[in-house]
C-alpha cells in the first residue's frame, strides 16, 4: 500500500524469510552468537544495567521490566539459581514464540546465554507446551547442534563459563503458562500456581532462586547487547522499549506474526500490516493481548499497542495476540467460546474461579441455545464482579476483565439476542 | 521391590536418562509419563501403578497427573486422530462447522473413537496456530486452513475406506 508508514525494521522476524535460519551454520553467518561471545567479556551487572535502560518488558503477558526481575534475584543465598524459559504458549490468539522456536531457536538459545551469565545462572529449563511437535524438534536439533559446538555445556565460548539446557516438554494445560503453576509442573506436580510471595525470584524451582522469561523476552537479548540499551527502548513508546511479535488473527485478510513497534496503534496493525478486514466488510471488535485481554470496539483502536497506554483504556497488552471480528461475529458466540475456554482451562484450585468460571458459562450456553432470560445478564455480571483479586493466581483476573467487556460494551447485542429467542418461542408455542 | 511388567527394562534404562536432567527425581515424571504412552499409546492402570513405583510417589499422585493434565490418555487413541480447535480464533473461521462435518463423516460424536479403532475426534483449545484457522492437530501434525473438501482430502488421502 504506497503512502502508507510502514516500520520495515525488523529484528526478530528477520529470520523467518531466511531460508534455513534454524541451522547453526546459517544463523552464525547472519552473526549469530556473537552478542554471546560480547556478553560473556562483559561484566554481568553491565549487561543487566543495559537491559534496563532498554525497557525490555515481560513479552509473555505480564510486561514486568525484565531488568527490575533480574534484579529481585538473591546472588549469594549458596543455592543455585535457575533460569526457567517460558515456551508453554497457550494465551489463544498467540503463536510468536512458536516461530521463533521453529525458525531460529538458536536466537533463543543465544538469549538464554546472555541472561544466564548476567544473573549467574547455570542450568536453564525451558518448557515448552506439549502440543509443539516442530517447535519442539526444531530446538532440539538446535540444542544439541549448540552442545556439539561448544556454545552450551562446559567453557561456553572459550571462556570459564558452564551452561546446561534442559527442554522439558508440558502435557497440555493452560495453567502451566502461569509462572509458579509452570514452576509446580517442572517439578512433576499438578499446575496449581503458588501463593506469592515468595516470588519466584526468591523461591521458585526446586526452592532455589529463579528466573523465568518468555522466549520472545529472552530472544530480544542479543539485540540489546548488540546495539544497547538505548537504541533498543528508542525502537518502542514511551517505557515499553523496543519491538514486539503482535499475533494477529480471526477476521483478517492477513493473519500471521508482525514485528511492530511498541507504539504502533491497533489501527495500523489491522489494515496497514495485517491486509485489513477480510472481504472488504466492516469491523465489529478487536481483542488486543490474547484473550484474556478486554475487548475493543471500532471507535477505540487508535491506541498504541504498548502495555501502558492499553492499561490506561482498561485492557491490557497481553500476549500480543490480536483477534480480529468482522460484523458478521456474533458477541453472544464470542463470549460464550471465551467462557467456555477458562472454564475448561481453570485448574481448580480456588472456588472463585472454579466455580464462576464454570457458572458463567452454563448460563451463557443457555442463552446460546435460546432459552436466555433478560435477568441473566445482570446475574452474570454480578458472577463476574466476584472473578476478579479473589483468587492465587491472574487466570480469573483475566476471565473477568475480558467477561465484563463483552456484558459492557455489547449489552444491547445480548438483550436483542434474548428477546429475539423469546419471540421464536413464542412463535413455536402459537 | 516388586517387578516391572509394563515399564520394561529398555524403558526404564530411557527413564533413568531423563531423570538426570533435574535434582529431584520426581520433576522427570511428566517426560518419562510421555516416554511411556508413546510406547504403549496410553498409560493404563497398570502403567500407574509401575510409574508411582518407579518414582516411589503414592498411585494417587501418577492418578492425580493423569486427569490433570490433557495429553495423557488411559486408553489409546484411533490411528487418526483428529483434535479440532474450537478456541475463538478457529471458531470466528468456522471450527465448528468443521465438527459437525467429522462427526457426520465418521459416524461418532467428540470425544469418541471409530469402533475400527481408525479415528477418534476430540476438541482441543487453542493450540497456538491461528494463523492457520481453522486448524486441526492430526496425530503430531498441525494442519490449517481447514475447509470441509480440504478434510475430505486429508482423510481420503491418507486413510483409505472413507466414504465421500
Amino acid at each position: 500500500m504506497p503512502g502508507l508508514r510502514i516500520n520495515m525494521e525488523k529484528l526478530i522476524s528477520r529470520f523467518f524469510d531466511l531460508q534455513d535460519a534454524d541451522t547453526l551454520s546459517l544463523y552464525r553467518k547472519e552473526g549469530g552468537y556473537a552478542a554471546a561471545k560480547r556478553a560473556l567479556d562483559l561484566k554481568p551487572a553491565a549487561i543487566e544495567e543495559e537491559v534496563k535502560r532498554s525497557n525490555l518488558r515481560g513479552l509473555g503477558g505480564a510486561g514486568f521490566g525484565c531488568g527490575m526481575k533480574w534484579s529481585f534475584v538473591p546472588r549469594n543465598t549458596g543455592k543455585p539459581i535457575y533460569l526457567v524459559v517460558n515456551a508453554d504458549e497457550g494465551e489463544p490468539g498467540t503463536f510468536k514464540d512458536k516461530y521463533i522456536m521453529t525458525y531460529v531457536p538458536h536466537l533463543l538459545l543465544e538469549g538464554i546465554i546472555i541472561a544466564s551469565w548476567a544473573v549467574g545462572i547455570h542450568k536453564a529449563y525451558i518448557y515448552i507446551r506439549g502440543e509443539y511437535e516442530l517447535p519442539y524438534l526444531k530446538l532440539k536439533a538446535a540444542v544439541d547442534e549448540a552442545y556439539q559446538a561448544g556454545l552450551l555445556g562446559k567453557n561456553i565460548l572459550g571462556s570459564s563459563f558452564d551452561l546446561d539446557v534442559v527442554i522439558h516438554r508440558g502435557a497440555g494445560a493452560y495453567i502451566c503458562g502461569e509462572e509458579t503453576g509452570l514452576l509446580e509442573s517442572l517439578e512433576g506436580k499438578k499446575g496449581f500456581p503458588r501463593l506469592k510471595p515468595p516470588f519466584p525470584a526468591v523461591v521458585g524451582l526446586f526452592g532455589c532462586p529463579t528466573v523465568i522469561n518468555n522466549v520472545e523476552t529472552l530472544s530480544y537479548l542479543p539485540f540489546i547487547v548488540k546495539s544497547g540499551g538505548d537504541w533498543f527502548a528508542k525502537l518502542g513508546s514511551e517505557k515499553n522499549g523496543g519491538l514486539r511479535l503482535f499475533s494477529v488473527s480471526g477476521h483478517v485478510e492477513n493473519p500471521g506474526v508482525y514485528e511492530l513497534s511498541m507504539g504502533v496503534t491497533l489501527r495500523e496493525i489491522i489494515y496497514q500490516h495485517a491486509g485489513g478486514i477480510r472481504d472488504g466488510k466492516k469491523l465489529k471488535a478487536v481483542v488486543p493481548g490474547g484473550l484474556s485481554a478486554a475487548i475493543l470496539t471500532p471507535n477505540e483502536i487508535d491506541v498504541k499497542m504498548d502495555f501502558d497506554s492499553l492499561k490506561a483504556i482498561g485492557s491490557m497488552g497481553g500476549s500480543a495476540g490480536v483477534i480480529v471480528m468482522d460484523e458478521t461475529a456474533s458477541m453472544v458466540e464470542a463470549l460464550r467460546i471465551t467462557m467456555q475456554f477458562f472454564a475448561h482451562e481453570s485448574c481448580g484450585q480456588c472456588t472463585p474461579c472454579r466455580e464462576g468460571t464454570g457458572w458463567i458459562y452454563r448460563i451463557l450456553n443457555r442463552i446460546v441455545r435460546g432459552k436466555g432470560r433478560l435477568e441473566d445478564l445482570d446475574h452474570l455480571i454480578d458472577i463476574g464482579n466476584y472473578l476478579g483479586g479473589t483468587t492465587i493466581c491472574a487466570l480469573a483476573d483475566g476471565a473477568q476483565m475480558t467477561f465484563l467487556s463483552y456484558l459492557k460494551k455489547f449489552r444491547g447485542e445480548f438483550e436483542q439476542f434474548i428477546r429475539k429467542s423469546h419471540l421464536k418461542e413464542n412463535y413455536a408455542n402459537t | 521391590m516388586s517387578e516391572f511388567f509394563i515399564l520394561t527394562q529398555e524403558i526404564r534404562k530411557k527413564a533413568d536418562q531423563i531423570c538426570t536432567n533435574y535434582p529431584v527425581k520426581r520433576a522427570a515424571t511428566l517426560p518419562v509419563m510421555r516416554l511411556v504412552q508413546e510406547y504403549y499409546g496410553a498409560i493404563s492402570r497398570e502403567a500407574e501403578l509401575e510409574l508411582a513405583e518407579y518414582f516411589n510417589i503414592p498411585p494417587a499422585d501418577i492418578r492425580e497427573l493423569m486427569t490433570f493434565y490433557t495429553l495423557f490418555y488411559s486408553k489409546p487413541k484411533g490411528k487418526c486422530h483428529i483434535q479440532i480447535c474450537r478456541t475463538l480464533s478457529c471458531a470466528l473461521r468456522g471450527a465448528e462447522d468443521l465438527v459437525h462435518y467429522l462427526e457426520n463423516k465418521l459416524g461418532i460424536k467428540t470425544g469418541e473413537t471409530t469402533t475400527d479403532n481408525q479415528f477418534s475426534l476430540d476438541h482441543a483449545e487453542c493450540l497456538g496456530a491461528c494463523e492457520i484457522a481453522p486448524m486441526a492437530q492430526i496425530n503430531k501434525e498441525f494442519v490449517g486452513p481447514l475447509t470441509k473438501a480440504k478434510l475430505s482430502q486429508i482423510l481420503k488421502q491418507n486413510y483409505a475406506g472413507i466414504a465421500d
